[in-house]
């Protein structure tokens, strides 16, 4: 059986390099049951035109988020286990204050609820000790819950949780995953090799 | 029979497809979860351990199986997602007749009269054409006990030769390769055994968007410092990140895999001991790549020299390593050879039989191990035994309870069978779990042919567009409407088991074959009362064969979350990793190196048509599409075939993304948008398949097969790309990012 996970200490790990673009997050993301029918994962592709690069982006739950900070109605709680969640309905006014603060682009006003919703690391699974539904599907791994020893066991690359926007340093409970600290690049999460500046060896061999 | 009953338009418009968007009741239905199952997902042969959620008899959600060891909870979107295939407004509830002089093109019928019809039919065409010219086509996303009751069914109720399968179209080549270099037809690892490699060859396997819980077990790998090599036309995501890529053109991978194998011997990467020790026919296969040097092969596939040499050394020196390969080498009329010629690579460097050491077909359909195995094709007996070999006929004519002579003999394959219609050959068909209008090449040929049918009768759950051809529609079951046991990639047989019931007057598939054997007179070989009876007897059936099941029980299956065949006897702990004692299963216990000389793909670009064409598969779609394009969310995720364009091809016609490009093969031609992405060749195109009619790619590829396998040249095709008017819409198939306010 699995184990449970304390979702106080758990790690939530985004790692690029592992992201095949499926869309699995996405769609198992509308299945869960506190917002069916919507999703509130971000999957982005970079440049389709010259790469296969794509992004999944959770909520990153900030230690002091910027969404709550701006808020006019108080409606962005945060828990004790570090989880920011959605809006609370009897408060939001929907002025998507938060939509445009968030420095990771996460919160959404959702018409048709009224209010902004956003990854809330699916505190109904993450409460129970499971992971949330993204990172219990996602084929890659490259979205992944689990304690602090799993990820030193079985992963590799370092957790990156500080960021710096402009003057503001944010720290977050999700991290990414990186080869090494300073400056890096996300996106291969590896050193460049030296078939991907022409895949097809265009230059040497037309085609 | 003849044509359609009613319009295409007018078709589609009664029974689909429709796109089932949301689960019984809506989305805040707030239904009473009245039990959770545990079973697997119905789409591909990685068989991910799914939990079903059931409300009031429905299937209404799923939930991650965390216990299931291959997967662990992991889905891609169509396990995600599979779930809406049930309670679906296309489901076909009752039995249907052909009539052309309804509305609706059917009219509902009872049992009796649909099955005695097709009894009569088939004893009908029988009898004035002869015993073959009524056809059976079976196939693979069907459980262990249907594949063995189709291949029981179509030779001692029906009595014809003439059964084949959808698998003809999926992996065949690399089981006949398994069988001749090594004995066997299975992967040879459990897929454990990724992360343990040094290297990772993935050769012509689209990985990501095909067989995408297999990402992270090569992404374990990588985290354990594996290089990874990817050989194929397109970088594909699992490419973006690999050590070496080596792009070659379509039809060309035996090229490769021959400089390969040409540079470890020149540059001695081999072991000598293994060879000696457990080979035969080295010299042979070294002698049919003297000449394969990494600069010719760099000519005839497009790929640098330089890199042929770099990926021979990395597999060369590396002291473990796996190769995966799909349909990419297997879908060619050389698929045998190119897999033949992954073998030797692996039986060279000695990488059998040893943890994170093999050489592995990524299986394609669900069922697409087991479904190979249990006597549904046309040259095979139960326990992938042969038809032609006198002591395994008497021995299924034993477990059968029937004389010898009463199993016909070697019949054609699934594309040759189509082929004996069109000729007029072959005059009824019953088919199950086959969409051939959709996946077979030519479909104008297709269709032609079903045209041509004297009488076609077909079991399935959802009209397919083959299925508009039939005279009877019999309607079965889905997936998880019933049990059984299917056999994974890794050849773990696990089981399946049903959520619900079929709605309506729906029958269990097995039923219905079982009531049409009685009606045909043959009812005493088909006394079934349950699924497991039928497994009771699949494992008699396979004693003794390769694919011996005979020591895998119902309930180990169950217990044991699954048991890797062989299994010979009760009590036999399964056989995870083959050939760990060093015998392959050829009668001297040694592997077979099979020599590969180069040859042409059945037709390469010319002036006329100057750019391959080669076919393939989106994350979202399942195969011909019967299920997954009845499923909104996965129908918008990739809405329709795309024909990707490097941008050099693309600059030469004057195309932009989202531009409509027309593409014209000997066969047929399509219209389709233009993606131009640098992630392909630029002497190549690539279409998914999955679309039916004018969407469809196999209207361009060509009615050429494997002379083994008879696999057909999916992979390779001449083509031609013409701009035309129109501008399509191009959302990017991987940019899913939500529209606020917007919810199906």
């Amino acid at each position: 059986m699995t184990t449970l996970i304390d979702p106080a200490t758990a790690v939530f790990a985004i790692d690029q390099s592992r992201c095949i673009g499926c869309g699995a997050c996405v769609q198992a993301c509308a299945e869960c049951d506190t917002h069916r029918g919507v999703s509130l994962i971000q999957l982005d592709t970079v440049d389709r035109a010259t790469d296969t690069q794509t992004v999944p982006t959770v909520c990153m739950h900030c230690e002091d988020p910027t969404c709550a900070e701006v808020c006019p109605a108080d409606a962005i709680k945060q828990n004790e286990d570090g989880v920011v969640q959605s809006s609370l309905k009897p408060r939001c006014i929907g002025c998507s204050n938060c939509v445009y603060a968030c420095p990771f682009g996460i919160p959404k006003y959702i018409s048709s609820f009224d209010q902004m919703m956003k990854c809330d690391m699916c505190y109904d699974r993450t409460s129970e000790g499971l992971k949330p539904m993204c990172a219990s599907v996602c084929p890659s791994e490259a979205l992944w819950y689990g304690t602090a020893e799993q990820f030193e066991m079985t992963r590799r690359g370092s957790l990156v949780r500080d960021w710096k926007f402009g003057n503001q340093d944010v720290r977050t409970k999700v991290a990414m995953v990186a080869d090494e600290f300073g400056p890096v690049e996300v996106f291969i999460g590896r050193r460049r090799r030296h078939w991907m500046d022409d895949p097809f060896a265009l230059e040497e061999m037309p085609a | 029979m003849a044509e359609l009953p009613v319009t295409e338009e007018r078709l589609i418009e009664l029974y689909g497809p429709h796109l089932n968007r949301v689960p019984p009741g809506g989305w805040d239905a707030g239904l009473e979860i009245d039990r959770v199952v545990d079973t697997h997902c119905c789409f591909c042969g990685q068989q991910c351990g799914i939990r079903l959620k059931v409300s009031e008899e429905k299937v209404v959600g799923f939930e991650p199986r965390y216990d299931f060891p291959f997967n662990e909870g992991k889905l891609c979107p169509k396990g995600v997602k599979r779930y809406l295939q049930g309670n679906h407004p296309d489901r076909l509830l009752e039995p249907l007749e052909r009539d052309p002089g309804s509305p609706e093109g059917f009219r509902p019928v009872s049992w009796d009269h649909a099955l005695d019809r097709t009894a009569s039919e088939i004893r009908r065409i029988q009898g004035a054409y002869g015993a073959d010219s009524f056809a059976v086509l079976s196939g693979v996303s069907i459980t262990n006990e249907k594949s063995y009751l189709m291949g029981k069914f179509a030779r001692l109720a029906v009595g014809t030769a003439n059964l084949d399968y959808n698998g003809r179209l999926c992996m065949v080549s690399a089981g006949a390769a398994g069988k001749k270099a090594l004995g066997i037809d299975r992967a040879a690892n459990p897929w454990s055994d990724i992360p343990l490699a040094e290297v990772v060859f993935v050769a012509g396997a689209n990985i990501a968007e095909c067989a995408p819980i297999t990402t992270s077990y090569i992404w374990r790998a990588r985290d354990n410092g594996a290089r990874l090599i990817v050989m194929d036309p397109r970088v594909t995501p699992v490419a973006r990140t690999a050590h070496l890529f080596l792009g070659v053109r379509p039809g060309t991978d035996l090229a490769v895999l021959s400089a390969m194998l040409n540079v470890l011997i020149s540059r001695d990467w081999l072991d000598h001991d293994f060879i000696a020790a457990h080979t035969n026919g080295f010299e042979e296969a070294a002698a049919a790549v003297a000449a394969a040097t990494p600069a010719w092969a760099a000519q005839v596939a497009g790929v640098p020299a330089a890199r042929i040499e770099e990926a021979a050394e990395l597999w060369g020196t590396s002291a473990t390593g796996m190769l995966l390969h799909a349909r990419g080498l297997e879908h060619h009329t050389k698929g045998v050879d190119n897999v033949l010629a992954a073998i030797n690579l692996g039986l060279a460097t000695g990488k059998y039989g040893k943890p994170g050491c093999g050489v592995n077909t990524i299986t394609g359909q669900g069922n697409g191990q087991g479904g190979r195995e249990h006597g549904h094709k046309c040259d095979q007996l139960p326990g992938n035994r042969d038809i032609t070999n006198p002591e395994h006929r008497e021995y299924i004519a034993s477990v059968w309870g029937c004389d010898e002579s009463e199993i016909p003999g070697k019949g054609l394959t699934a594309q040759e069978i189509m082929n004996a219609i069109h000729a007029g050959e072959i005059r009824g068909l019953l088919s199950i779990c086959f969409n051939p209008l959709v996946s077979l090449p030519d479909s104008n040929f297709t269709r032609q042919a079903l045209a041509k049918l004297e009488f076609y009768a077909t079991i399935d759950f959802f009209l397919s567009e083959t299925g508009a051809y039939a005279d009877i529609v019999l309607p079965g079951s889905l997936h998880e409407e019933d049990e059984g046991t299917v056999t994974t990639l890794e050849g773990r047989v696990v089981k399946i088991n049903a959520a619900v019931s079929p709605p309506g007057s729906a029958r269990l598939d097995w039923d219905i074959v079982c009531d049409l054997a009685r009606r045909l007179g043959r009812g005493h070989y088909f006394d079934y009362a349950s699924t497991q009876e039928m497994f009771e007897e699949l494992r008699v059936a396979s004693k003794g064969g390769t694919a011996d099941y005979a020591g895998i029980t119902w309930q180990r299956v169950i217990d044991e979350q699954g048991v890797f065949w062989p299994c010979p006897e009760e009590g036999h702990p399964g056989t995870r990793r083959l050939f760990e004692d060093g015998r392959f299963y050829h009668p001297d216990g040694k592997a077979r190196f099979v020599p590969t000389p180069w040859r042409e793909s059945s037709e390469v670009p010319d002036g006329e048509y100057p750019t391959y064409l080669t076919t393939g598969r989106v994350i979202s779609q399942y195969l011909s599409g019967t299920q997954t394009r009845r499923i909104g969310a996965l129908v918008d995720q990739y809405p329709e075939p795309l024909c990707e364009i490097h941008p050099r091809l693309a600059d030469r016609l004057g195309v932009t993304s989202g531009d409509l490009v027309r593409i014209i093969s000997r066969r047929g031609s399509m219209t389709a948008p233009a993606k131009v992405v640098e992630s392909i060749r630029p002497d190549t195109v690539f279409i998914p398949y999955h679309w039916p009619g004018d969407k469809s790619a196999n209207l361009l590829t060509k009615r050429a097969i494997d002379p083994i396998s008879g696999i057909p040249e999916f992979k390779v095709a001449a083509v031609r790309v013409e701009k035309v008017p129109g501008h399509g819409d191009v959302r990017d198939d991987r940019d899913l990012t939500i529209q606020a306010g917007e919810r199906p």
